[in-house]
């Protein structure tokens, strides 16, 4: 657990290169890498102005090296956590009011993501131009289309749907 | 059935099943008693792709039961063509019929579609995915010649793209059956499809290159074609698909009551001396859908209030 406070006060050397938020929310021990995944999946790209700061392959206790995304004046919906498992299955979600922590979950796997990933399979009817959202089961380890039953294990930060 | 929409059987209990296959034996048992149960009632044909033999089966099951069926005929005649999504068709055709039949090219349609509609709908092939009304013949077939229990079945040729195999394996897991599958190996079961069969319980299941030391033990074979379209070369079609080619010189090493099956169309994968043996079930199969075809129907009609005194 000191593992955790210690990046909210943010008082570790490492820590220092991210910088503290007010209001928002803190994504610590992502994987290393998927930093980007999670703010895709969170349909952060930096248009709307959204201030962000994302630490990449910081060293942790936990993990050789993690990724860390804090955004400030947003407080993730439980859909989005629950989506973020996918990636980052071992993830901290904190929720930040006035620089104190308020919650801190864990992610804990969905059984169904809606709308945020796209299948891989062309023949699938989701990849028409149909009025369809698209739908994954999630299996351990891996997401299944519900409608093509395209079974997918790696690569699923690929299938992000980010348009 | 637990839903009102035929989508894949995966959804089907071993008890939907027996409902269905025994409905479907007492109605071929005597077509007169059931020849004006639906009259009145409209069956949408929506055929994305063509299927003359599924087509003409669903609609002599629905005329046989005293109802019709209305077609959007050819997709190149059709609003399809224009651009019109499969959500808006099957919303349209709903408000002219009582239950709809759905063939098309992609995976999921059926269960897309199923979404859209509050009567009925049944999935006549989805792409690579499901074909639940054929396997339901092919059950029939299977119970009619075999047992569905105690039984060995073998199921050979293109398991990869069959969809008729993937619904047969997986509405097999309901009963105590072997399964062995016989395929060359660019052409096994998808792991889809494994995934699924290693879900059901106590799903016996085993893959094979050849039939050879397997054929013997084989209570029913079931052979599917090869196409060559799946080969980039046509020299390792060639060898492939003579290995997996049945003829009478090969059935003896087979038992005396195997029963041979095919979803038809065939090219040469059973040579035409097999027809007059008694292990050929292929033909019999085939006229099997309409008895089949009326049992599902009649079950989705009545259950929606459009059959006669139930
Ligand atoms: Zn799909």
């Amino acid at each position: 657990m000191s593992d955790d406070h210690e990046h909210h006060d943010g008082n570790t050397d490492h820590e220092l290169r991210v910088s503290k938020i007010r209001d928002g929310t803190v994504i610590d021990h992502v994987r290393g890498g998927q930093a980007l995944n999670v703010l895709a999946i969170l349909g952060i790209d930096g248009s709307k102005g959204e201030e962000v700061s994302v630490g990449m392959n910081v060293p942790s206790d936990r993990f050789a090296r993690k990724d860390i995304v804090k955004v400030e004046g947003r407080e993730l919906s439980q859909d989005e956590v629950d989506v973020l498992t996918l990636i980052a299955p071992d993830a901290t979600i904190n929720i930040v009011r006035d620089y104190e922590v308020v919650e801190k979950h864990r992610v804990e796997r969905p059984d169904v993501v809606v709308g945020v990933l796209s299948c891989p399979n062309d023949g699938c009817i989701t990849t028409g131009n149909e009025p369809v959202t698209s739908r994954f089961d999630v299996l351990e380890g891996a997401v299944r289309c519900s409608y093509c039953e395209t079974i997918v294990r790696e690569e699923i930060a690929a299938l992000i749907d980010t348009a | 059935m637990r839903h009102d929409h035929l989508i894949t059987s995966k959804q089907l209990s071993r008890a939907d099943i027996e409902a269905i296959l025994d409905r479907a034996a007492e109605i071929d048992a005597d077509r007169a008693a059931v020849a004006d149960r639906h009259a009145g009632s409209l069956l949408g044909l929506l055929f994305f792709e063509p299927s003359t033999r599924t087509k003409m089966s669903f609609e002599t099951a629905m005329k046989r039961l005293g109802g019709d069926v209305v077609d959007m005929g050819s997709v190149e005649s059709s609003s399809v063509k224009k651009g019109e999504t499969l959500a808006d068709t099957v919303r349209v055709i709903e408000g002219y019929a009582d239950a709809l039949v759905l063939r098309h090219p992609k995976q999921g349609a059926a269960k897309m579609a199923s979404e859209y509609v509050d009567v009925p709908l049944l999935n006549a092939g989805d792409g690579a995915g499901h074909h639940p009304t054929q396997t339901m013949l092919d059950l029939y077939t299977i119970r009619e010649n075999a047992g569905l229990d105690d039984l060995t079945i073998g199921i050979m040729g293109d398991l990869k793209y069959g969809r008729t195999v993937h619904s047969l394996a997986h509405a097999l897991t309901n009963f105590d059956t072997r399964q062995h599958f016989i395929s060359p190996e660019s052409l096994q079961l998808p792991r889809e499809v494994i995934y699924d069969l290693h879900q059901a319980q106590d799903a016996q299941v085993r893959e094979h290159e050849t039939l050879e030391d397997i054929l013997p033990s084989l209570d029913v074979l079931y052979v599917t074609r090869i196409q060559q379209e799946r080969f980039p070369d046509k020299d390792e079609y060639q060898k492939v698909a003579g290995e997996y080619q049945i003829d009478k010189r090969i059935l003896e090493a087979a038992r005396d009551d195997l029963t041979i099956m095919h979803p038809l169309p065939r090219v040469d994968e059973i040579a035409p001396e097999i027809d007059e043996t008694e292990h050929a079930a292929y033909f019999e199969q085939a006229h099997n859908g309409v008895p089949v075809r009326m049992a599902l129907l009649d079950l989705l009609l009545s259950k929606n209030g459009g059959g006669a005194d139930e």
